[in-house]
């Protein structure tokens, strides 16, 4: 799977979890809580969809590496290949 | 002790029949019911009423999704009775409001959607959401509704079984008396449409009623036939005030709480006592200082339910069996049992009669059972008269907690 598909992946999620956010400018390079209206539940709720719908675990310690989607692909890339 | 005058200056409503008062009375004048069949997990299809307001109106749809349908009903409906209530709620003090809402119960359905979620996937409770705590907490109603409208005075909700809708503007009218808020957001809400377990529970119990050929006479009380409950959800919002604070605002008072009173049957879970009813409304009238014969409309709690009406019935007849004024209704031959919104739902329903001095009757009344026989009963069809000043509304719960709220027609 490519980091492409991967940002791809998160941005879906985001729009089940923030249905009210555009999710169509993202950039990748800026924190998602700066550029959208996400709080710490929101992020609880990513880590939860990737659980659920691709049996990935973020231990708590890694949240700090879903700041932005550029972090999320780098991060999440290699455990959507492993 | 000087007691300030309390009244009704605002009133939004979600029923099963109406999302506006408007439309919610036009339905109980036209004889109206809003019952249907819904699909509930692991039953199959059941009867309920079901409201269709727009959701959206007042929430995002992230606010959806994170809180809960008690809770949406409830912004719905606060945000409807401000609206209604003519105040100026953008520069209003938002720490002098307190919101008090009535709630038979909360967080069934919340974890009801958990356990069957994580059943899912073999029960690993790693796949339990955050958001349930936060969803199930018993303030959780009223709680969203201060998150949406930016409120900062107190909130909770008020647990008091199918009594809850009156206790909740009971507690609102104490509040402005003592002075701890300036105005209330208070009355009573319901989800429990979503939870299989009420239904269940009121199937094992021989308690949920079924027609076999017209779903919309399921809710039948009186009714020779009557077999049992009609779950629905529903909420039913006030706006209350001090008599002074809404004057000095020029606001438009739609009625005035004059008398109320709960007490407990101290006996047993379900069946409820007339006994101890009957003690309910003679406190309440003593409250108010009336006498039977002042009291035009008495709306009954009664829930279809072989024995619950024979009950209300009898303590009714007691108390207003020599009354030739007053009328008798029930609400809940239209909606069904709106559980904690009952209380105030109904009344809602009846308010208007202070306009139109129509009494809205019981519907779906074939033939009326004799132990149910009352003086006056306003059966199948609307009763006008010469004029409606005074309304007297029952409700009553499990664990035998009665409610009686008199609410006047206001005349300075």
């Amino acid at each position: 799977m490519t980091e492409d598909q991967v940002k791809q992946i998160v941005i879906d999620i985001i729009d089940e979890i923030a249905p009210d956010e555009d999710t169509s400018n993202i950039k990748p390079e800026v924190n998602l809580r700066d550029q959208m209206d996400l709080d710490s539940m929101d992020f609880l709720d990513i880590v939860m969809e990737l659980r659920k719908q691709h049996n990935i675990e973020v231990p708590e310690e890694d949240y700090p590496k879903l700041a932005s989607l550029d972090s999320c692909a780098e991060y999440l890339t290699p455990k959507f290949n492993a | 002790m000087h007691q300030s005058r309390i009244v009704i200056t605002g009133i939004g409503l979600t029923s099963p029949n109406g999302n506006t008062l408007e439309e919610y009375r036009k339905n109980l004048l036209e004889g109206v019911a809003g019952i249907q069949m819904i699909e509930m997990r692991y039953m199959g299809q059941v009867p309920a009423g079901v409201c269709n307001y727009d959701p959206k109106k007042y929430q995002t749809r992230k606010e959806l999704r994170v809180g809960t349908r008690a809770g949406s009903i409830a912004i719905y409906s606060a945000r409807e009775a401000v609206a209604n209530s003519g105040l100026d709620f953008e520069n209003f003090d938002k720490s002098r409001i307190g919101v008090y809402v009535g709630t038979t119960e909360h967080g069934n359905v919340e974890t009801e959607n958990e356990v069957y979620n994580i059943s899912k996937f073999e029960y690993d409770t790693r796949f339990w959401t955050h958001h349930h705590n936060p969803r199930t907490v018993a303030n959780n109603p009223a709680g969203e509704i201060t998150i949406n409208m930016g409120i900062t005075g107190p909130h909770y909700t008020i647990g008091a079984a199918c009594a809850a809708g009156n206790a909740g503007l009971i507690q609102a009218l104490q509040m402005l008396r003592l002075g701890e808020v300036d105005v209330a957001l208070a009355g009573g809400v319901s989800e429990s449409i979503q939870s299989f377990g009420i239904f269940a529970g009121f199937k094992s119990q021989g308690a949920l009623g079924t027609h076999e050929t017209d779903i919309n006479k399921t809710s039948r009380p009186f009714d020779k036939t009557r077999n049992g409950i009609v779950v629905s959800e529903g909420g039913a919002i006030y706006v209350l005030e001090r008599l002074e604070d809404a004057q000095a605002r020029g606001a438009n008072i739609i009625a005035e709480i004059v008398g109320y009173r709960i007490n407990s049957d101290a006996g047993d879970y379900v069946l409820p006592d007339p006994v101890r009813q009957t003690e309910c409304m003679r406190a309440a009238l003593k409250v108010a200082g009336m006498t039977p014969e002042e009291i035009d409309i008495v709306n009954t709690h009664a829930t279809s339910t072989p024995m619950g009406d024979i009950q209300e019935c009898k303590a009714i007849r007691e108390v207003f069996g020599d009354s030739p004024t007053t009328y008798i209704n029930n609400t809940k031959s239209f909606i069904g049992h709106a559980m904690g919104a009952a209380g105030a739902l109904e009344l809602a329903g009846n308010l208007p009669s202070f306009q139109d001095n129509i009494i809205h009757p019981t519907i779906n009344v074939e033939e009326l059972d004799p132990e149910c026989a009352l003086r006056n009963l306003v059966i199948n069809k609307p009763l006008k008269v010469d004029a409606v000043k005074v309304i007297l509304n029952n409700s009553f719960g499990m664990l035998g907690i009665n409610s009686a709220l008199i609410v006047k027609k206001f005349e300075d």
